[in-house]
């Protein structure tokens, strides 16, 4: 794209289209959907940690009346252990079924074990009763301390430690360890004159979407079986549940109802296959909710993490060498985003020597999943309180110190590749000329400033743009809308087509009504998406230009379409968008476009945060009183849309740096399975975060997209941290910082 | 020629963090690089991303070469 670009309806805050249904109560999530004849599913959680199933009995489950049908792992008898392949919590088919329904043991605290489907929801729960389980109880391992310990209790006895091309002989509950070098880091800290090391802990956070997991199927034995839920990507939902279950693609529809929040934690599943099983076995159409304990304890969280950092500098503020070692809890089965902790973790500097190392660590907990930039936030938590602690002691203003070492166009990453044209510059100046930086603190405050970067990804969607005869359109995508996508698509076609925006219809297309699309995920929807909403307009455009030369008997390099016109350049012919749909009938037919593709070219987004607390020392209360969160959007579409993106990450920030935290009793079981003691950040606990968006173009997208989805929640973390570490004065190492610890720390310093 | 760049993981098994192979694209280049270090399992590879000086693609095997593009092979970024 070029650098100035005269947009007519992008950057413009435009009446959403999801909006109303949202608001009159009309739309439909995942537990809102009955069928006739449906049955309800209800599963059988483990009450241990860590246990070997000795013995499951469920004849007098099913021998109760109102019961049809039961489901084991034995149902996925013929599941391999091929790998699935995805990104950083990439897996395999049998770890997935067996995190769905365990086999031979229970791994944490609410694992599956059986799934019942009966005529009410109550005789379903009546039956789970009658299920009977002998239990040999093993001792929970609960964190990466003592999980890495060589006398750990092993979660799996075929689980072989793979550290990079060598895989272990003994088997060990580090999955994978990963390691990332560029320069030398020894004689980066040779030429140091200061150094900070300090080590970290991050607990485990729940994403804290709203609306629960829910499913309704229906097994048909003609081989066209439906499954409705709430998902960030319908298309990985039929993949996963047709390998699962042995099915053709083409005989399983998955329709994406409207979601109430997803952040990562919906991009696998959980109940879909399950219920599919019990509606081939019963014959019945079977629905699956889970309620919030069900939430908590079974789907999959961010990982705690324990990380440790060093960091070497010169006086005059220039940073010379960077290292760290990361573990990550991946829950019971392999596969947490350590490797993206690494390769995030230093990116916002351009430091010539860095080495960081990576595990991945099995614990009784349940399976993590992504969460918002997966990886990074923990990474980045470590970093960026090192970079401000850094700063304090070379009697340097953070912003500045980060802009003397900022990343730009040309930075070596220490993942491989040089960066393409990025904005972390342009943030961190639009961050320190901000009102909000240029406030004095009172009396018991403290500021933190962090930076965080996510690579954002493309990958495949597919739209197609229906244009009707009153000259309306349908934009079909198959990117299920978690974020205010539709709003996006419906402003870039209209920006293409050259018409309002309100003339067009954007609609998530189910699994048979439009081609594949990866899921809503990795910051790609607006970017990857958006690009083939705009392929989609552009093949609408070129059709409407060649029916237009075939009325005036010119070619259609003859004409151009200028704001949703078609115009003659040899005459003086005009036609509308409008006029050309309505005598569509007669000049070939109606005009569909479509836009298929495996978008490339993501840009990264840099964000920056400044975050203001005040601390009550006499009870540790942490009072967030100003944020500003800054990030680099590329171009932003919809304004409105993308300064709510930014406030939402940076509140799941605040939340996981401040009281967000799985608490476990010793023997492995969760206590705060609920939003009452899971505390997340309400609206009354938090000022007006406020947004600046930064736009450095991405120059492979036609408008200059990036994804703003992820970086956000990257640096709150730090940003919080080190507000409270500045406030009361004594070093911060682990979060979150509720007020217990706060005292503690206060306590301490004395 | 194309300068491809190895992770630390890779040179585990190439013996060298870089090296230049005559390749006008991704699928010349892989060949080239299972003749050149046959240690490196090549059906792992072909499941990476890769980076074409500085451009991270995760279905490359249509991608061609410039004269002397750097490539990065990266694990799949999925995100959240």
């Amino acid at each position: 794209m070029s650098e100035a670009q005269n947009f007519k309806y992008i950057g413009r805050n435009t009446i959403r289209p999801d909006g109303f249904d949202k608001v009159t109560g009309r739309a439909n999530y995942g537990a809102d959907l009955t069928l006739p004849g449906m049955l309800w599913g209800k599963i059988l959680r483990s009450p241990h940690a860590h246990a070997n199933i000795k013995r499951l009995d469920t004849s007098k489950a099913e021998a109760l009346a109102g019961v049809h049908a039961v489901a084991t792992f034995a149902d996925f008898s013929a599941v391999g252990d091929e790998a699935i392949e995805g990104g950083e919590g990439s897996s395999t088919l049998l770890d997935l079924a067996r995190n769905i329904l365990a086999r031979d043991k229970v791994l944490y605290h609410g694992h599956a074990v059986v799934a019942i489907a009966a005529k009410t929801a109550a005789i379903a729960e009546q039956a789970l009763a009658l299920v009977e389980i002998d239990y040999e109880i093993l001792t929970p391992v609960l964190d990466v301390r003592t999980a890495m310990a060589a006398d750990a209790p092993l979660l799996h006895n075929d689980l072989y430690t793979q550290n990079g091309a060598d895989k272990a002989t003994t088997p060990s509950n580090v999955a994978a360890r990963h390691e990332f070098k560029m320069g030398d880091v020894a004689a980066g800290f040779a030429a140091a004159e200061i150094i900070v090391e300090r080590e970290f802990y991050t607990p485990t956070a729940h994403q804290g979407y709203i609306e629960p997991h829910a499913c309704t199927v229906r097994f048909d034995k003609d081989g066209q079986s439906m499954v409705w839920c709430s998902t960030q990507g319908h298309f990985d939902v039929r993949a996963s549940t047709a390998r699962l279950l042995g099915m053709e693609l083409g005989k399983l529809k998955v329709i994406a109802s409207e979601i109430g929040g997803g952040f990562g934690g919906k991009t696998t599943v959980y109940l879909e296959p399950v219920a599919l099983i019990l509606s081939r076995k019963s014959g019945r159409p079977v629905k699956m909710v889970m309620n919030r304990d069900e939430v908590f304890k079974a789907t999959g969280p961010g990982s705690a993490s324990r990380s440790w950092i060093k960091l070497g500098a010169k006086k005059d503020g220039t940073i010379t060498a960077m290292q760290g070692s990361l573990a990550y809890e991946a829950g019971a089965f392999k596969g947490s985003p350590v490797m993206m902790g690494c390769m995030t973790a230093f990116t916002p500097y351009a430091v010539p020597n860095m080495l960081i190392e990576g595990f991945d660590v099995v614990v009784n907990k349940a399976k993590v999943a992504a969460y918002r930039a997966p990886g990074a936030p923990q990474a980045e938590f470590a970093v960026e309180m090192l970079v401000n602690e850094l700063a304090l002691k070379l009697g340097r203003d953070p912003i500045d110190l980060r802009l003397q070492n900022a990343a730009k166009e040309g930075t070596q990453t220490i993942y491989g590749p040089k960066l393409k044209r990025v904005g972390l510059v342009e943030c961190l100046e639009a961050a320190r000329d901000s009102k909000h930086y240029q406030q004095a603190l009172a009396a018991n405050q403290g500021r933190g400033v962090a930076a965080g970067f996510w690579f954002n990804v493309g990958g495949q969607s597919s739209v197609t743009i229906n244009m009707n005869p009153d000259g309306t359109g349908t934009i079909v995508e198959g990117s299920p809308d978690i974020g205010g996508s539709r709003a996006s698509m419906q402003m870039m076609a209209a920006e293409a087509l050259g018409i309002a925006p309100a003339l067009l219809k954007p609609i998530i297309g189910d699994t048979e009504n439009v081609a594949f699309s990866a899921g809503t995920g990795g910051s790609r929807t607006t970017f990857a998406t958006g690009m083939a909403v705009i392929e989609a307009a552009e093949d609408v455009v070129r059709q409407m230009k060649q029916r237009a030369a075939s009325m005036w008997n010119v070619t259609a390099e003859q004409v151009d379409w200028v704001d949703g016109v078609a115009v003659n350049t040899a005459g003086e012919d005009r036609l509308s968008l409008a006029s050309i749909c309505a005598g569509a009938d007669r000049t070939g037919g109606q005009i569909s476009g479509r836009g298929n593709i495996n978008a490339r070219g993501a840009g990264p987004s840099f964000a920056v945060h400044v975050c203001d607390v005040a601390v009550d020392q006499e009870t540790g209360k942490v009072d967030i009183v100003r944020y500003t969160a800054v990030q680099d959007a590329g171009k932003a579409i919809h304004p409105a849309y993308v300064e709510g993106q930014f406030q939402g990450g940076a509140v799941q920030g605040i939340g996981w740096a401040l009281n967000e935290e799985y608490v476990y009793g010793a023997s492995g079981l969760l206590e705060n399975a609920g939003f009452l003691d899971y505390r997340i950040p309400v609206a009354s606990d938090l000022p007006m975060i406020d947004a600046i968006i930064v736009e450095v173009p991405n120059n492979f997208h036609p408008y200059g997209v990036r994804g703003v989805g992820e970086s956000g929640i990257i640096p709150p973390l730090a940003a919080v941290g080190y507000a409270v570490e500045n406030a009361i004065g004594a070093a911060v190492t682990d979060l979150p910082l509720s007020p217990p610890r706060v005292l503690q720390l206060v306590q301490d310093r004395g | 020629m194309a300068r491809v760049c190895f992770s630390s993981a890779q040179q585990q098994l190439t013996g060298v963090a870089e090296c230049d192979i005559a390749a006008a694209d991704y699928r010349q280049l892989l060949g080239a690089i299972a003749q050149r270090f046959p240690r490196l399992d090549m059906a792992e590879l072909q499941k990476m991303a890769i980076a074409i000086d500085g451009e991270i693609i995760h279905e490359p095997l249509l991608e061609s070469l410039a004269e002397h593009s750097e490539v990065h092979f990266l694990h799949f970024i999925a995100g959240g």
